[in-house]
């Protein structure tokens, strides 16, 4: 255990030393342009779909390398000044040890006059432009989102470590009852041990608290994850983790509709457009899609809800402009007779046939051939 | 200037004498009467009086008198008239008492007769621009003002005005005006003052603020009408002269004047010649839009070459310095253009012409009509180039008047139309009003139905001038600042159909422009086409809006100019202080990520804040 805390620690050093140097380097060469006569420039790569390419040898949305010069101009000082001033707290941050959620970074700007941001989303966005500069997250920066993470129940013990006593903890996942254990925002430290045959990623809350409460862990000696709707980037990275460190396989159980597909689904396996510099790490490629398919609603009967106007934009808008989406056959056919069907069904659709339908009937055999899971 | 008034004394004996004639003629058939009554000298008076409208109104309405006209002169003319015919009527109606009774036309011939000049005043005063109070004030001021710089210019003298309103009572004022011009030689005096339509202006083809001989005595008759005193001259002609003061009061019944007070007076001024003119009226003085003050502060702009003392009646005295040590270039006199006449015109000057064949009087009496242009006048209206022009049928003088338009003429010389001049006009307006930027233009001469003009405008912006608010409009006319009827008036027109949104100025559907603007236009010509006699609005004519527009469109160009640099310059220096606000922020970020000394982070802010300036493109 002493071997592992120190190579964890150890990590997280060069890491954050990495990331410091990374800042100090880029500080550096303004301070140079500047002295030079010129107008200093930051490199960004543009966040946005179009330069994002789906590769599905490593299984993740990669950027294409555009890249976006932001030359200081009357247009740009105000963000320039914000940008570097970010810099800075991220560098102190770093130097301390210390985080910083986004609302305290956006606290903080208070202090810088008029150069301090006026709502949130306005010092959001400076903490992804440097996320994008330096290639690295956020929680490398020393920022850390306010959202929840996800539940965790089922066979798996989390080794964490005591901040005080440098302790490692184990926190056994099987204990919390019906309750559920909680995945923190900073998961790069934390180590596992398990012997579950897959991770099983659920979409609601509900969902997952029918399964804790019937122990379908055991049943099925597997881990259970809650997502509560698209995956936080804390929860991405906990089970792309562990499911790279034990071998196992990643399933996924979602609504049948383009939000529970196109978002949750396709956000979980190959990360987010919007921050595709660091899908790399925050994607879970080995995910495989179980349910609920537009075959299944044929199959199982399911009742149906007809898909609202926004499901169609967005249904339409995965078949277009969605890489991963074109990338997969599979995909575009089901997309295609989930739009041909008009309609979408919940989870909890299966409590149709029994409230316990979906353990007993229903998973057992989804399970029973994972090779017919969709891409 | 005596022709006109040969005229008119003409045309009242002759109108004075019918009665009797018809009185003679009394036993004769009514309608054979008739029938000889408008004969071809008659016509002709017609139409000698047809240029000015006044006239031919009251000439056509003689012969027509409505019994409401009737009651109109004072009640002592009218007893004396009617005891008058009272005289004669009962030595006819005794012998005519057992006879037939009286035909319908001897009934109305009973009823007609000349109608004063005072009756025709009273009832067109808006004509003449005496409407109200408040207008007759000013329209008394400026036709003194007219006269005296006319007078001074035409004699060469730079005009040197004292304007001077007194109250004098309540609702009364006493407008004096004194000029260093001419001086009026003493027998012409009481005439000029004392009798309508008497001048020297309306009978040449001369660009001069005056036109008809109307206005100063208009001025006195309203005087006279509202506080029954004469108007007091003192006028002196040469140094080494006596000055002379004179009372006049107009005879309404007769319009000739009436001299009460006629002597040798010192002369109390410092300038050698002059005339000073004093009448006490009944007005309204207020300041502000229209008012006499401003009347004169444009009067000022539009006459850089005179200086004018201004005391107002609460007492303020202002003076406008002369801008200009040189006099305007003397206006040209020109004969008529064929393409600017009148038929009634026409008729009169080929009854008085000199010529033998009308050839001759096309070529003698009008401009740019040389012998081929003559001759194919004569051959257009299919009469003999050797007909004498007096011995035309009046169907003959109309075929020539036609054939005059048709045929093409070179355009009028332009020499009689004298601008205020392009520099001069944005130099009297920069004196004249308090802004950034000024500028002018003066468009070459043009010519509309055979009149030559010229259109000058400028504009002045920024400064002191209310900046939300429609822009003020300037109109001159030969100099002269026209104030009211401003909607009516080509000059507006013009203005209000130029989009001034090309030009960076905010301007509201159908409106003037509005922002701190002050527009001038002016318009000089032989014949300003003023859409009634009291000189207050420009008639649209096509070639006049055109004129006006492409001037006002140099002067708007050059304002969108000078906008759009003040624009960028203002958006330069925003941009300037916006990035000095950020800069600091950069200092203190990289002195907190690499550890800067206090002395570097200086330095580097101030080198970022110099490269910044220096560069040229900011966005």
């Amino acid at each position: 255990m002493a071997g592992g805390k120190s190579r964890q620690t150890g990590r997280r050093r060069v890491i954050s030393s990495r990331v410091a140097r990374l800042i100090v380097e880029q500080a550096r060469q303004i301070h140079k342009q500047v002295l030079a006569g010129r107008k200093p420039t930051l490199k960004f790569p543009v966040r946005s779909l179009a330069n994002v390419s789906y590769r599905p040898r490593v299984g993740y949305f990669e950027l294409k390398g555009r890249k976006k010069e932001r030359t200081l101009m009357v247009s740009t000082v105000k963000t320039f000044a914000q940008t570097l001033r970010m810099m800075a707290l991220s560098n102190e941050l770093i130097a301390a040890d210390d985080i910083a959620t986004k609302r305290e970074a956006y606290y903080v700007s208070k202090n810088w006059g008029p150069a301090r941001f006026k709502e949130q989303p306005e010092s959001d966005t400076v903490i992804d432009d440097i996320e994008a500069l330096f290639q690295v997250n956020r929680e490398q920066l020393g920022f850390i989102p306010e959202e929840k993470g996800g539940d965790v129940a089922g066979r798996l013990v989390v080794l964490d470590r005591d901040r005080d006593s440098g302790k490692t903890l184990r926190i056994d996942c099987t204990k919390f009852g019906s309750g559920a254990y909680s995945i923190p925002i900073s998961v790069e430290d934390l180590g596992f041990e398990t012997r579950a045959k897959f991770i099983l990623a659920i979409e609601t809350a509900g969902m997952f608290q029918r399964l804790v409460k019937h122990s379908f862990w055991k049943k099925a000696d597997c881990i259970l994850v809650s997502m509560g709707g698209v995956p936080t980037r804390a929860c991405r990275r906990f089970i792309r983790r562990l499911a790279d460190e034990k071998k196992i396989p990643v399933y996924v159980f979602v609504d049948c509709d383009p939000y529970g597909i196109g978002n949750i689904y396709r956000t979980l396996k190959v990360g987010s457009g919007n921050a595709a510099h660091i899908n790399e790490f925050f994607c879970v490629p080995q995910a495989r899609f179980l349910g609920i398919t537009p075959d299944d609603i044929e199959r199982y009967r399911l009742p149906t809800h007809p898909l609202k106007e926004v499901d169609i934009k967005r249904a339409n808008d995965a078949l277009k402009n969605d890489p991963f989406v074109l990338h997969h056959k599979a995909w575009q056919r089901a997309f295609t007779k989930l739009m041909a069907m008009g309609v979408r069904a919940e989870q909890q659709a299966l409590a149709k046939w029994g409230l316990n339908y979906v353990i007993d009937t229903y998973l057992p055999e989804k399970l029973a051939h994972p090779e017919k899971f969709l891409p | 200037m005596a022709p006109q008034g040969k005229t008119r004394n003409k045309t009242g004996a002759r109108a004075k004498g019918k009665p009797k004639s018809k009185s003679k003629a009394g036993p004769k058939p009514g309608a054979r009467t008739r029938k000889a009554g408008p004969d071809k000298k008659q016509l002709g008076l017609f139409g000698a009086e047809a240029g000015a409208a006044t006239g031919t109104r009251a000439a056509a309405r003689s012969g027509y008198t409505t019994p409401a006209a009737r009651q109109a002169p004072a009640p002592a003319a009218r007893a004396r008239k009617e005891t008058a015919s009272a005289r004669r009527a009962p030595r006819k109606t005794s012998r005519r008492r057992y006879g037939r009774p009286r035909s319908a036309a001897e009934q109305m011939a009973r009823q007609q007769r000349e109608i004063s000049i005072s009756e025709f005043f009273t009832k067109n005063r808006h004509l003449l621009g005496f409407d109200n109070p408040q207008k007759a004030l000013l329209t008394t001021v400026k036709e003194a003002v007219d006269n005296s710089l006319d007078a001074c210019e035409e004699a060469k003298i730079l005009p040197d005005l004292e304007v001077t309103i007194t109250p004098a009572g309540e609702n009364r004022y006493r407008v004096k005006v004194v000029d260093n011009g001419p001086g009026i030689v003493h027998s012409q005096v009481k005439k000029i003052f004392g009798k309508l339509l008497y001048g020297s202006k309306f009978h040449r083809m001369k660009q001069s603020r005056g036109q008809q001989g109307i206005g100063i005595s208009a001025a006195v008759m309203y005087s006279q009408l509202t506080t029954g005193k004469p108007v007091v001259i003192v006028s002196r002609t040469r140094a080494d002269r006596p000055a002379h003061r004179l009372e006049v009061k107009i005879d309404t019944r007769r319009n000739s004047p009436e001299v009460f007070g006629d002597a040798e007076v010192e002369w109390p001024f410092a300038h050698e010649t002059g005339t000073a003119v004093e009448m006490e009226i009944e007005g309204v003085y207020r300041a502000g839009k229209r008012s006499v003050d401003q009347y004169i502060e444009q009067s000022a702009i539009a006459n850089p070459h005179a200086r004018i003392l201004y005391q107002g009646p609460r007492g303020e005295a202002r003076e406008f310095p002369r801008l200009s040590p040189e006099l305007p270039r003397e206006a040209q006199e020109i004969k008529p253009h064929p393409h600017g006449v009148e038929l009634g015109m026409l008729m009169t000057m080929l009854k008085e012409s000199k010529s033998r064949n009308i050839k001759g009087a096309l070529m003698r009496d009008f401009s740019r009509v040389s012998e081929r242009v003559a001759l194919a006048i004569c051959q257009a209206a299919g009469l003999p180039d050797s007909a004498k022009p007096r011995r035309l049928k009046p169907e003959q003088v109309e075929a020539l008047h036609r054939a005059m338009g048709q045929v093409k003429v070179m355009n009028p010389p332009s020499s009689c139309v004298v601008p205020i001049g392009e520099e001069l006009l944005a130099a009297s307006l920069e004196q004249g009003i308090e802004a950034e930027f000024f500028t002018s233009v003066t468009r070459p001469p043009a010519v509309y139905r055979g009149n030559p003009f010229q259109v000058e405008a400028a504009l002045a912006w920024g400064g002191n001038l209310a900046a939300d608010e429609p822009c003020t409009l300037y109109r001159f006319a030969n100099r002269v600042p026209l104030q009211y009827q401003q909607s009516d008036c080509a000059i507006t027109r013009a203005v209000l159909d130029l989009d001034w949104r090309h030009y960076r100025v905010s301007q509201a559907r159908g409106a003037l422009p509005s922002g701190p603007l002050v527009i001038l236009v002016h318009l000089a010509s032989v014949w300003v086409p003023f859409t009634s006699e009291s000189k207050e609005a420009v008639a649209r004519y096509p070639e006049i809006l055109r004129e006006i527009r492409l001037a006002l469109q140099v002067c708007a160009r050059r304002l969108s100019q000078f906008l759009g640099a003040k624009r960028r310059q203002a958006e330069q220096e925003r941009k300037h202080s916006y990035i000095e606000t950020y800069i600091p922020h950069i200092g203190i970020a990289l002195r907190e990520i690499l550890g800067l000394r206090e002395k570097e982070e200086k330095r580097l802010v101030e080198k970022l804040q110099d490269t910044l300036r220096r560069s040229r493109r900011l966005h």
